[in-house]
């Protein structure tokens, strides 16, 4: 079976429409990243607090917004996902002083919104120690015949049952745990805690300077990686076919950070390594377009440079179409199935496949077309290139 | 088959095996296939639950505390030699920027005094100080560079042997504590504790200076500062401190009380502390001993100050007021307090004190329930990613594309063999790495094969074909790999925790790839044609 048997599709002769659209989609992400005032970081760069929370019906994402902010509050981010039954906090920190007590002032607030009852342990969110020193301090369990080891036990099993189960237990009945509990430990619990409406399941605490230190972190290893490629490929290329290759990918990373803005989402670290791997992989495609012109210039030393360019693209379509579209299904599947966590990175995976492919079809070829027509460069148009496999 | 062929194919099943051995050792049943594997590979914070801190040392408090060691070597000395002086103060560098700056000012010292003060601080201060006049009689002290930077290291070493001593105390299974970031400019420490379920608790624990004393009470208790400084007038006595306690039920208010600031013990003096149920009034208690010298010292304080109060001081609050009833020698006990309590604070006491402060930079804690879900999530994706790319594979490729499968299989296999042997951490991003390695790796393949089917389009024989298509795309395969291996590499260098476990997924699913994708698809291809004499077609 083929998609595509030989093509000769005149890529180069169409190139001012590619660039056209390279160009209106640079601008848009550009035009929305001035609007809104730049690309929206992460925690990991601007520093905050960030809690995850599972409730047990989906909440009232209004009103647990008025709360937070009612208590001043600066929430960055209050956005439901998966089945709208969690929650993502995010808060602004100001400095490091302020750290431990974003977390707590989330928790009281949601305490609020949802009452707690006083007195008695929240179930959802606590610890195995603190759950087996209240187990331990109720009357029946001091006068069973149980001694603190097996409650401990017993208080580990509970709380793993409630981990494997999304971290949240909705009644006392914990049936599937193997070996039940012991009726002395579940009237205990049922006195002496209670359910509460929600788990935190998640925090990140970043200060400012770690936040600072994560943003410079970040600039050196992008600009040391694009150094290292493009040493690479001059070093296996000449350096005409280096810049294109670069520019290529810096076209990319405009676009896919511009489809950020415009789609709203956060850079964080792994955003970062994300454009990264795409980088490399965008030079990938590039790479193997380039080798198949340096083959054919070997075999048909009179072609014109666009002809050679043109002639090359086509004879690796099939290759290119049919990786990336298999690379783009994986990350897919990472971007539906990987969870909350990973949504930025799978999303700038996602984002990054299809417009590195695009660029390496559309778009490296012509730059560098126009490269050697402006500097009238004859390396790439005439003579044997050097270190030519 | 030829011995070549033999060689290869002995090289390809021994590498399986060993990686699989190396993955899931030799099962006897599936549920033990389940236990090796999630022996053999390590789970980062992110998937197993647990917590992740960057603590930050205030050298300051250190370079504070031994300028003020200085002050009063320097006073005991000028007193001793009878040379009179204004005063001896310091400066007070509050934030680790400003902990170089330190610097002493001794004002007023007599003329005939002079030549005592300068050795007093060259030669008493072992030449630690920097000695430099200002006027005839005012001298300024700042501390050599050389000794600053040393003492500035041994807090954060200090810090982290102690905090060190509490983690080991708690008995978590493989934490981590070690130096972060430059020793000489950052003073951090990273501390990793996998599978913790009370994070507050544990980051308290830490952050407590635990500085530990008894001390003699002059005057209260009062119900205010304001109220114990009225009372006396705004006066308070020599070589004394004002202090509050530390309320014992919420809502009780906090009292004051007047200590004598010289302490008749501090935690140096501890030998040991362990926490134990009263059995009176069933209440938990930490109980210390203390040194034997330090015994002695005790012995006679509290037998000069029967029927005087004494209160036990922890970190600057009093946590205990009592009436001395008899000599006590050898041990001392903070009575009141819940069971995690008595057992933290004992556990601390027996650590030790913090040279300096420390505070959170940061704190990532992934609850056991998410690490849960992310592995289920992670490898349904890994899962679902492999079953699209094999279906498009075999049916894209027909015949040959089961060669491409088989290369994936043995990808992965030596990719979690890899993680295995060397004991590389898998994170959740690592997870994504394995996916995006699946997708990638199929790419050698397809290389190769679209190359035969070109070659067999141009007219060539089945064999030529195979040896132009494997020939000509090994090189290309070369070059593409490697620059996302470069870009890998880059990550790996300047990544952490997470990011990190991505990159070696990535880096390792690649190299792999070009053994697979070269070496054993080949392989497959070679011995499905040997032994043919003259093959027509080719299932491509």
């Amino acid at each position: 079976m083929q998609f595509f048997g030989e093509t000769h599709i005149d890529f180069i002769g169409r190139r001012k429409a590619f660039l056209a659209l390279s160009a209106l989609l640079i601008v848009a992400g550009a035009a929305s990243l001035i609007m809104k005032g730049g690309p929206k970081l992460g925690i990991d760069f601007k520093g905050g607090t960030l809690v995850y929370v599972k409730f047990q019906q989906p909440p009232d994402v209004e009103k647990i917004r008025a709360a937070l902010v009612g208590r001043g509050l600066n929430v960055a981010t209050l956005q439901p996902f998966d089945d709208g039954s969690e929650l993502k906090i995010d808060l602004d920190l100001e400095s490091e002083v302020a750290m431990t007590s974003g977390k707590v002032q989330i928790v009281e607030t949601l305490n609020e919104v949802y009452e707690s009852e006083e007195g008695k342990l929240d179930f959802n969110n606590a610890g195995v120690e603190a759950l087996s020193d209240r187990l331990l301090r109720n009357s029946a369990v001091a006068q069973s015949s149980l001694s603190s080891e097996e409650v401990r036990q017993a208080a580990q099993a509970l709380i793993d049952y409630r981990d494997q189960n999304s971290g949240l237990v909705g009644d006392f009945s914990f049936s599937g745990l193997p070996g039940g509990v012991a009726p002395d430990i579940l009237s205990a619990l049922q006195s002496e805690t209670y359910l509460g409406a929600f788990a935190v399941r998640g925090v990140e605490v970043v200060g400012p300077k770690v936040g600072r230190d994560l943003q410079g972190q970040a600039l050196n290893a992008t600009l040391a990686a694009l150094g290292g490629m493009l040493v690479y490929i001059a070093f296996r290329f000449e350096w005409i076919y280096g810049f294109a290759a670069v520019a290529a990918v810096f076209h990319d990373v405009l676009i896919t950070v511009g489809i950020f803005s415009l789609f709203d989402r956060e850079i964080e670290l792994t955003v970062i390594a994300a454009l990264l791997t795409l980088v490399g992989y965008s030079m990938n495609d590039t790479i193997v377009i380039f080798d198949r012109v340096r083959e054919n210039r070997k075999l048909t030393r009179r072609a014109s440079l666009s002809e050679l360019l043109n002639t090359s693209i086509n004879q690796t379509l099939a290759r290119t179409v049919l990786t990336s579209g298999l690379t783009l299904i994986a990350v897919l599947c990472l971007f539906i199935l990987g969870g909350e966590v990973l949504r930025g990175f799978s999303f700038a995976l996602v984002v990054g496949v299809l417009v590195g492919t695009y660029s390496s079809i559309f778009v490296a070829s012509p730059i560098l077309l126009w490269w050697q027509g402006v500097t009238g460069s004859k390396a790439a148009g005439g003579r044997r290139a050097k270190g030519a496999a | 088959m030829t011995t070549r062929l033999w060689r290869n194919l002995g090289i390809t099943i021994a590498v399986t095996l060993i990686c699989l051995y190396g993955v899931i050792g030799v099962p006897g049943s599936w549920d033990e296939l389940k236990a090796n594997l999630a022996e053999n590979i390590k789970l980062g914070l992110d998937l197993k639950g647990g917590t992740h801190l960057i603590l930050q040392v205030q050298v300051q408090d250190a370079v504070r505390a031994e300028a003020d060691r200085v002050i009063a070597q320097l006073e005991a000395d000028m007193q001793a030699q009878g040379v009179a002086y204004q005063s001896i103060t310091r400066n007070d560098p509050e934030s680790i920027e400003e902990a170089d700056s330190i610097q002493i000012t001794a004002a007023g010292i007599s003329t005939d005094g002079i030549a005592a003060f300068r050795e007093a601080v060259e030669v008493g201060l072992a030449g630690e100080w920097l000695l430099k006049s200002s006027s005839s009689d005012t001298f300024e002290l700042t501390m050599r560079p050389a000794s600053l930077a040393a003492l500035k290291g041994q807090a954060v070493t200090q810090s982290i042997s102690t905090i060190g001593n509490r983690i080991n105390g708690l008995g978590l299974t493989e934490p981590v504590i070690q130096q972060h970031g430059r020793a000489d400019a950052e003073h951090e420490i990273l501390v990793q504790l996998p599978g913790i379920s009370d994070p507050a608790r544990v980051m308290q624990l830490l952050k407590m200076s635990a500085q530990l004393s008894i001390q003699k009470v002059l005057d209260g208790p009062f119900q205010s500062r304001q109220l114990a400084i009225s009372q006396r007038s705004g006066v308070l006595p020599p070589n004394s401190e004002l202090l509050p306690s530390k309320p014992t039920a919420a809502g009780e208010p906090e009292l004051w009380f007047i200590l004598e600031r010289t302490p008749a013990i501090t935690g140096r003096d501890l030998r040991n502390a362990t926490a134990r149920r009263n059995l009176e009034d069933g209440q938990w208690e930490a109980g210390f001993s203390l040194s034997r010298e330090a015994g002695q010292r005790f012995g006679n304080f509290t037998q000069n100050n029967i029927q005087n109060p004494i209160a036990t001081v922890l970190d600057n609050r009093i946590i205990n007021v009592a009436t001395v009833q008899n000599r006590i020698e050898a041990e001392g006990r903070i009575t009141g307090l819940q069971q995690t309590e008595a057992t933290d604070l004992a556990l601390v006491l027996r650590a030790g004190a913090l040279p300096a402060s420390v505070v959170y930079l940061e704190e990532r804690t992934v609850g056991a329930s998410l690490g849960a879900d992310s592995i289920r999530q992670g490898v349904s994706s890994a899962i679902y990613g492999v079953i699209f790319i094999v279906v498009t594979m075999l049916v894209y490729y027909k015949r040959s594309g089961i060669n491409a499968v088989l290369a994936l299989f043995l990808n992965l296999v030596i990719l979690l063999a890899v993680l295995s042997y060397f004991g590389f951490v898998l994170t959740l991003p690592g997870i994504a790495g394995i996916v995006l390695t699946i997708g990638m790796a199929v790419d050698a393949n397809v290389l190769i094969f679209e190359r035969i089917r070109e070659e067999l389009r141009a007219g060539k024989g089945v064999v030529g074909a195979l040896n132009a298509g494997f020939g000509k795309a090994v090189l290309t395969i070369v070059d593409t790999n490697f620059t996302t291996i470069i870009a890998a590499g880059f990550l790996f260098l300047f990544g952490e925790g997470p990011i990190k476990g991505f990159a070696i997924t990535l880096g390792v699913g690649l190299m792999a790839n070009l053994f697979t994708s070269v070496f054993v698809s080949r392989l497959i291809f070679d011995m499905g044609l040997s032994g043919k004499k003259k093959v027509e077609e080719l299932s491509i």
